[in-house]
């Protein structure tokens, strides 16, 4: 088993990390519970009829006046909380990834053409990149959702809240891969079995997709952990914001704007335990990335 | 020296040029201010009249040069959602914001470099793991849950500072200010903390790796063999060494100092622009956001105007390749 370990050098640091282990079962533990959050839940948060307003504002079962039924208590339409944070957590993190994704792909399509082109095609790239880069991710994001609230006709607005979100988290987050992509691509370029496949007359596509990209993975696989982190706090903040999702479908940033109206009440529980998932959530995947960072980059160690 | 300005100037007013133009496409092509201007009764006939009595059937260079006109004298149109003048929308809501990212930059300054040269100083120390450590933490919190303790922390357990609004203001010379009341800054200093935070610990982290960056190189080791008294040694020498950097960074912090205060502003009703911004999106007021771009573009562009300017004054070594 040791000698397994060792073998591999990241698993030898893991197993070594506290942080890094602590970080990963809690990330584990969110994300299955999102996952399974149809079969965990009492309610179905989506579903009115599956919550009673009489079950209204109860705290959780360690305070006087709990209904063991809710573990964590109910906010004041009725809805368990444990329910309310894994769907909640499951849209957050739905979002998350997909904006992940569409943001990875744009952005690694885009920095391996302008890494391997080079040229003009690089320097318009890169240009864009840099004036998005001036603009915090956060204003570019309000703005696209803005623009697509002034285009999409009335009748779709509300059906396609979660497409514009998530799109508008994914064209604030590619420039970060565009950019590493096409550092590591450059690098890349001058090695010989790039420039054999050149020489044997590959097509580009094929060079970029099949030679470079597997062995530009690590940086990108860095980028990944820290925007996935970045991608569940804009939709977070936007939704917190009340630009992003509506109360009827509360993701995380949802659940703590609504929270927020219960701060001068006494009902904490409708506003922290939200948050607290949140920012578990958050810090988690923040420090798997740190220790990716650490494992991909020896340098640092 | 004139050149080097004179090049940064011409690069501005392009950049301007560039934001003014997605503010005006923004405008233009996203909804139609027609429909916008006129009601459900108005005639197709009437629409079209008017269409071309503003000038919307110009060619398209030609609106844009009308619009960039008419925002250099001070014209920025009318907000769909308040039919006011958004000249007068924003300018009531600069104040408030300028003073909240300025005094949130200060706290961020005056604790952000002191604790980094400590840290760098003393890397080994307890109360140095602690720091680090906070800060750790500090940036994985996103603003507003920042916001959301220190309003619970300050606010609603403790109750000595107020939650929302900026309290006692002072009108001096049309400028709305909260700096010169106790109440003013009493409802500033949370926000100011909460925007703060985050570029502190950015700050701090930039001054202790320059810091100990600039401990290590040769001068340092000289002047340390020498004999130069330690406090002149970090505080003259080394501390002065680290500040172009941490200059670049102030100037590129205000754009995400502006851009939370967005947040910021939301989590405490902070009456900035901010505030004016995430209400115009949300009823798609076209106009207004267009002008916060622009006005947004044009601090950005002060700010790193004066950054320039300022590398100049504290580095001699600019000075001196200019003189050549």
């Amino acid at each position: 088993m040791i000698a397994f370990i060792k073998r591999y050098e990241g698993l030898w640091l893991f197993v070594h990390s506290p942080a890094a282990i602590v970080a990963a079962i809690v990330a584990t533990l969110i994300i299955l519970g999102a996952v399974f959050a149809p079969w965990l839940a009492l309610v179905n948060p989506y579903d009115l009829a599956s919550f009673s307003l009489f079950d209204g504002l109860l705290p959780p079962v360690w305070e006087e006046g709990a209904n063991p039924r809710y573990l964590l208590g109910t906010d004041d339409q009725g809805r368990d909380m444990i329910s309310s944070i894994l769907y909640g957590a499951r849209l957050s993190l739905v979002i998350g990834l997909s904006a992940l994704t569409i943001a990875a792909v744009l952005g690694v399509g885009l920095g391996l053409a302008a890494g391997y082109y080079g040229g003009r095609f690089d320097a318009i790239v890169m240009r864009i990149a840099d004036v998005q880069l001036a603009l915090p991710a956060i204003l570019t994001a309000l703005l696209i959702d803005g623009i697509a609230r002034g285009i999409l006709p009335a009748a779709v607005q509300q059906d396609l809240r979660v497409a514009v979100l998530t799109l508008a988290i994914a064209l604030s987050l590619w420039v970060n891969f565009a950019r590493t992509a096409r550092a590591s691509t450059f690098v890349q370029m001058n090695k010989e079995y790039v420039q054999a496949a050149i020489m044997m007359g590959q097509r580009p596509s094929r060079i970029m997709f099949v030679h470079i990209l597997p062995n530009i993975l690590g940086p990108l696989l860095v980028i990944m952990t820290v925007d996935l982190a970045s991608a569940i706090l804009l939709e977070a903040t936007l939704s917190f914001l009340g630009i992003g999702l509506p109360a009827d479908s509360p993701s995380l940033g949802t659940l703590i704007r609504i929270g927020m109206q219960f701060l001068l009440s006494g009902e904490w529980w409708i506003l922290w335990i939200p948050t607290l998932l949140l920012v578990a959530l958050v810090v988690s995947i923040n420090i798997l990335g740190d220790f990716l960072r650490d494992v991909f980059n020896p340098r640092l160690r | 020296m004139v050149y080097f300005i004179l090049k940064r100037l011409v690069q501005s007013v392009f950049v301007m040029l560039a934001v003014a133009f997605l503010a005006f496409s923004l405008f233009r092509f996203v909804g139609d201010p027609i429909t916008q201007m006129t009601g459900v009764e108005t005639s197709v006939a009437d629409q079209e009249r008017l269409r071309d009595e503003l000038g919307l059937n110009d060619p398209f260079i030609l609106q844009f040069g009308r619009f960039t006109g008419d925002m250099l004298q001070g014209d920025f149109g009318f907000s769909y959602r308040t039919r006011q003048p958004v000249a007068e929308m924003i300018a009531d809501r600069i104040p408030a914001t300028l003073e909240l990212g300025i005094v949130a930059l200060l706290i961020s300054l005056f604790v952000g470099i002191p604790a980094g040269v400590y840290t760098a100083l003393r890397p080994r120390g307890i109360a140095t793991q602690t720091i680090l450590m906070t800060t750790l933490v500090g940036v994985s919190i996103p603003t507003f849950v920042i916001g959301i303790m220190l309003i619970f922390i300050f606010g609603v357990q403790l109750g000595w500072l107020p939650t929302f609004g900026r309290g006692g203001t002072v009108q001096i010379g049309g400028w709305e200010s909260s700096l010169f009341t106790v109440e003013g800054w009493r409802a500033l200093l949370l926000p100011a903390i909460t925007l703060g935070v985050y570029q502190l610990t950015l700050t701090m982290r930039l001054v202790r790796a320059e810091m100990m960056e600039v401990m290590r190189t040769d001068y340092i080791r000289f002047a340390m063999a020498r004999g130069v008294p330690m406090q002149k040694l970090h505080y003259k020498h080394a501390l002065a060494n680290t500040m172009v950097p941490v200059i670049t960074i102030i100037g590129l912090q205000f754009g995400g100092v502006i851009a939370f205060s967005i947040v910021t502003e939301s989590v405490f009703q902070w009456p900035g622009m901010g505030l004016l911004f995430l209400e115009s999106i949300r009823f798609v007021d076209i106009p207004v956001m267009g002008v916060y771009l622009v006005v947004i573009a044009f601090f950005f562009v002060l700010v790193n105007l004066i950054v320039d300017l300022l590398y100049v004054a504290i580095d001699p070594r600019l000075r001196v390749r200019d003189v050549q």
